[in-house]
Order: C-alpha cells, then sequence, then structure tokens
C-alpha cells in the first residue's frame, strides 16, 4: 500500500465554471465570481443551498460572505484563504478537499475573479516610498517588478545549462498555438511565430514581451465534493489523488536567491511530498498544467517536479515535448501567457477539462494530471486522476 | 505611482546597523555571536541555533556576478529614467555561499546605471560602492573591477 490513503481519491472536482476573458469586462469582480461559481454549480447539478465550504486567496477582494449571500448557499462549516497569489490555488482547493475528506463539509466552492485589464492594476506599481518587508532588498536596486526577479534566475540558468533564448521561446510559441485553437483564450486569433518572438520588445533582459503572462479580466470557480457524491452529479467526476503545499527552508518571496540551491525550489519541497502521498508517478503523468505566469516557471517547474532531469527541461520544450503530441503536453489552453491570466486558476479548469475528455486541444487517453502553481512562491500542487 | 526610487527602511532593530554601516561606506554582513552563521538579507534570529545574539562582519567589497538582468519599460518613473539599467545578484567573495542583491553604478556612486550592458556577464568581477539617496540611505551598489568597460550610457535600440 503506497500513498496517503486517507487522503487520496477521497474527493473530486465535481463542476467547473468561468465567465467571459477579455481585456476589460463591464461586470465588477463580485458580478463576475457570482457568474462563474453559477455556471460551475450547474455544471456539477448542486444546488447552490448544499454548498457548505468555501476556499479562496488573501487577494480575493470578493469576501466569503458576499458571496454565499449573493448566491444563497447553506450555512458554511468551512473557509480558509490561501496566500502567495500565483501559489494559492492549489492550496486552496486542497484545503477544500481536506475538510470534506474528513467529513466536516460536505460541498465547497473555490473561486477566483480578478479584472487586471487595466495596466493601473499592476501591483508593482503600487509601491510605497518606503520598504518594511524584504522587498527592501531588492527593490530600491530596481528590481522592481516580478518579471524582473525572475529573469535573474532564467539569466543564470542560461548561463548553467547553455540554454538560448530560442529554446525558451518553445514556451510561449508552443502555448499560443494551443491558445489559437482554444476559442476561450484571449489570444485565439493572435499568431506568433519564431520571428515576431525574437523582434519582440525585451521587458527584462533575457525575458521578452511573450514570456509574460497577459493582463485580463474574468472569473473562475470550480466545485469540490466527495468522490461518492460526486459519483451521483452530471458529470464524471475527476479524483484529487495527491495534494501538498510547499515551501523551502530558505525560501524567500520571489527574490529566492539566497538559499543553498535557487533551483531548488519551493516546487521541490511541494514535489517531494506530492509524490510521497501519490500512487501515480511523475512519468505517468499524461499531461500537465504548470503556473506559467513567466514562461522560466516552466522550466524550472518540470526540473523540479521531476518531469524533467535537472538542467534538461529547455532541451526538452525547444524540442516539442510539451506540444501536440509531444512526451508530456503541457499547458493545453494556451495557459497565463495565452488563454488568461487568473492567477493560474484556468490551469486547474484545463486539467479538468482534459480528464474529462473535453478540451479544446484533447490529448488522447488523459488518466492523470499534474497541475502546480507559481515557482517563485510558496506554492502547491495536484495530481488529478479520471 | 511614486516618482522616487523606493527606499528601505532603516529604523528596524532587525538591520538598523546594515544600514548605518552603508552610510560609514561598509557592508555589513550579518553573523551569529553564539555559532557563528553567516546570513544575508539579517533576520531576526539565527535559524542555526535560534540565538538573538547577533552581530556584523565587514566585507572586502569585492564580489562576483551570480547573475543580472537589465529591466525595461514599463517601470518605475525614477527607474525608467536610468533605463536600461542593470541590477544583479552578487557573490561577495569573502563570504562564500552568501548572495546579495545589488545595482551596478559607476565607481563613484553618483547613480545607478551608466554602464553599457553589452560589457556585463556572469562570472565578472565586481567592486564595490555606495549611491547616496538620501540622507539615511546608502545604497551598497557595485561596478565591474575589470579594465574596459565603459561608463558612458549607451540606450539600446
Amino acid at each position: 500500500m503506497t500513498g496517503n490513503a486517507a487522503f487520496k481519491d477521497r474527493t473530486a472536482i465535481a463542476g467547473i465554471g468561468q465567465t467571459d476573458f477579455a481585456k476589460g469586462l463591464p461586470e465588477t469582480e463580485l458580478q463576475l465570481a457570482c457568474m462563474a461559481i453559477r455556471t460551475a454549480l450547474d455544471d456539477a447539478g448542486v444546488d447552490a443551498s448544499e454548498v457548505d465550504a468555501l476556499g479562496c486567496f488573501t487577494q480575493e477582494t470578493t469576501p466569503e460572505f458576499e458571496i454565499a449571500r449573493n448566491l444563497g448557499f447553506g450555512e458554511l462549516h468551512y473557509f480558509s484563504q490561501v496566500a502567495h497569489g500565483g501559489g494559492a490555488i492549489c492550496g486552496a482547493i486542497g484545503q477544500v478537499a481536506m475538510a470534506i475528506a474528513l467529513g466536516i463539509a460536505k460541498v465547497g466552492v473555490v473561486w477566483r475573479s480578478r479584472k487586471r485589464g487595466d495596466p493601473s492594476k499592476r501591483q508593482w506599481a503600487g509601491v510605497q516610498p518606503r520598504i518594511e518587508d524584504h522587498w527592501k532588498w531588492s527593490r530600491p536596486h530596481g528590481l522592481s517588478r516580478p518579471v524582473d526577479e525572475v529573469a535573474i534566475m532564467m539569466q543564470r540558468y542560461m548561463h548553467d545549462h547553455g540554454a538560448t533564448r530560442e529554446d525558451l521561446a518553445a514556451v510561449a510559441l508552443t502555448q499560443r498555438a494551443y491558445a489559437n485553437s482554444n476559442p476561450d483564450a484571449l489570444m485565439r486569433e493572435k499568431l506568433v511565430d519564431m520571428a515576431a518572438y525574437m523582434d519582440a520588445r525585451m521587458i527584462a533582459d533575457p525575458l521578452c514581451l511573450f514570456d509574460n503572462c497577459l493582463e485580463s479580466d474574468g472569473a473562475i470557480a470550480i466545485v469540490i465534493t466527495s468522490a461518492d457524491h460526486a459519483r451521483d452529479l452530471r458529470k464524471p467526476p475527476v479524483l484529487i489523488h495527491a495534494f501538498s503545499q510547499g515551501m523551502t527552508r530558505e525560501h524567500q518571496l520571489m527574490t529566492d536567491y539566497h538559499g543553498a540551491d535557487p533551483f531548488r525550489s519551493s516546487s521541490g519541497a511541494t514535489a517531494d511530498n506530492l509524490w510521497r502521498q501519490s500512487d501515480i508517478r511523475p512519468a505517468d503523468i499524461d499531461v500537465a498544467q504548470i503556473y506559467d505566469a513567466f514562461s522560466p516557471l516552466v522550466l524550472f517547474s518540470l526540473e523540479n517536479y521531476g518531469l524533467c532531469g535537472r538542467g534538461e527541461a529547455a532541451a526538452f520544450v525547444a524540442g516539442g515535448g510539451m506540444g501536440p503530441g509531444g512526451a508530456l503536453p503541457v499547458n493545453t489552453s494556451g495557459g497565463s501567457l495565452s488563454e488568461v491570466y487568473l492567477h493560474g486558476a484556468n490551469l486547474v479548469t484545463e486539467g479538468v477539462r482534459q480528464l474529462r475528455g473535453m478540451a479544446a486541444n484533447q490529448v488522447e487517453g488523459v488518466e492523470t494530471c499534474l497541475v502546480s502553481t507559481c515557482d517563485s512562491t510558496p506554492n502547491g500542487a495536484l495530481v488529478l486522476r479520471r | 505611482m511614486i516618482e522616487t526610487i523606493p527606499l528601505p527602511t532603516t529604523d528596524d532593530p532587525v538591520d538598523h546597523a546594515f544600514w548605518q554601516g552603508c552610510l560609514d561606506s561598509q557592508l555589513l554582513i550579518q553573523s551569529c555571536n553564539d555559532c557563528g552563521h553567516v546570513q544575508h538579507p539579517p533576520r531576526a534570529m539565527c535559524p542555526m541555533c535560534q540565538s538573538m545574539e547577533l552581530g556584523w562582519n565587514r566585507a572586502s567589497g569585492m564580489g562576483t556576478i551570480w547573475s543580472y538582468t537589465i529591466p525595461h519599460a514599463p517601470l518605475l518613473p525614477a527607474f525608467a529614467e536610468i533605463a536600461p539599467y542593470i541590477v544583479a545578484v552578487i557573490m561577495p567573495d569573502d563570504f562564500p555561499g552568501l548572495r546579495i542583491v545589488g545595482a551596478l553604478a559607476d565607481p563613484g556612486g553618483n547613480s545607478i546605471g551608466g554602464i553599457d550592458p553589452g560589457t556585463v556577464a556572469i562570472g565578472m568581477s565586481v567592486r564595490l560602492t555606495f549611491v547616496q539617496l538620501v540622507d539615511d540611505v546608502a545604497l551598497p551598489c557595485w561596478f565591474p573591477a575589470e579594465a574596459g568597460i565603459t561608463w558612458e550610457k549607451e540606450k539600446q535600440q
């Protein structure tokens, strides 16, 4: 007997919902959240009055009580919030799943609603004149945006492993090609080729425009319940097989340069504990949804989760490994770079669609999916299966 | 959006001595008085022995570039003015295993920037300088120690 018997396969994702994705939507974040959750409940075939657990981000602006009283939920018995933005979605889902697996709650909703299409909403632009927290050690030097912080790591990765910008381009170009055949993707009609990538303006050398996620509006919701309950509902259940959060001993949020090995990120801590609990091995993963606010995070995560050897991810993606028909299709909806940027919530819904066999870029015979979160922050991951 | 370079607070008891050292043109690395563990950035406690008796060692001011980036627009106004500039992660030569974020500046410490990005590489030797930003903040920055570096800023097209 392997794995974590108390948790594995005891809960399932029973429903998913989303709004339109756009640069600018007229609805408020609360309205978008309500619309996405209503759609997810309908997808599952669950009545709103059955919902008694909620999970969201600390950065979510729509409060639990507003969500509950707008949608007409029952009395709530569990609600939790997870910090660190792009690192949070799998933690939010995993914590609600734990509450359901332990019998504390019966039906949970996790949601993310965000209007980031307006450039004035960029978090880095809101920095104050004096910095008290750990960012005092980097921002005064001009390392002021998340893209700068990730660029430092990519520059070193290229130096260590001989990777090139052409190798890295495969992440953005592969995901754009997936988005071009995903009718829900923001970039469904925008083609990008290698020449356009190499000519694009630099944002933080060696990262160019196409290495950055989209700035977009939208909301996504996910319904979680027990595996037994899910089998009686409208859609085939997607089982939550394994879950962990992770943070390394020396972790420093985003500017994680000070540990003994900066490339053994918090994804490494998550991965070790995830695979410890899982009957499914890295080599058994059929499709992966890897957090991609910036394209290098896909390379770093592939290696930390054991899906590629150390230093081998750049050659893997450049050789077509993450594309259609590749050894491991990755971010098959277009991901944060080309579908929508909702702090990775769209990676979860794409994992569910793949396991239901109804994705726009369906990978044949998918039985297992890894969903990860931000490599540069405290994070988490899920192993999902049919 | 702020118009000035964002500054560190300098009155936190954990790192006040670090910023005071910078005003005296000294780069101070925190070390544990009980077990000798060294660390940067400074912390309230030694993670090896949980001691709060923490002191300081002066770094020689020689270092090596571990990595770097060159930020381009869109940037805060104060950084847009000097872009493209180089911000690096430096390994101080006399503290193996330690890394510290530092902008590259001119040798006189007049301002961040002013270095042709094409002349900088990982593994390059750098020397410490301090850029005085306001009364209580002198930012520890670095400049290439090798000959043949040009100081005129060359804007990338």
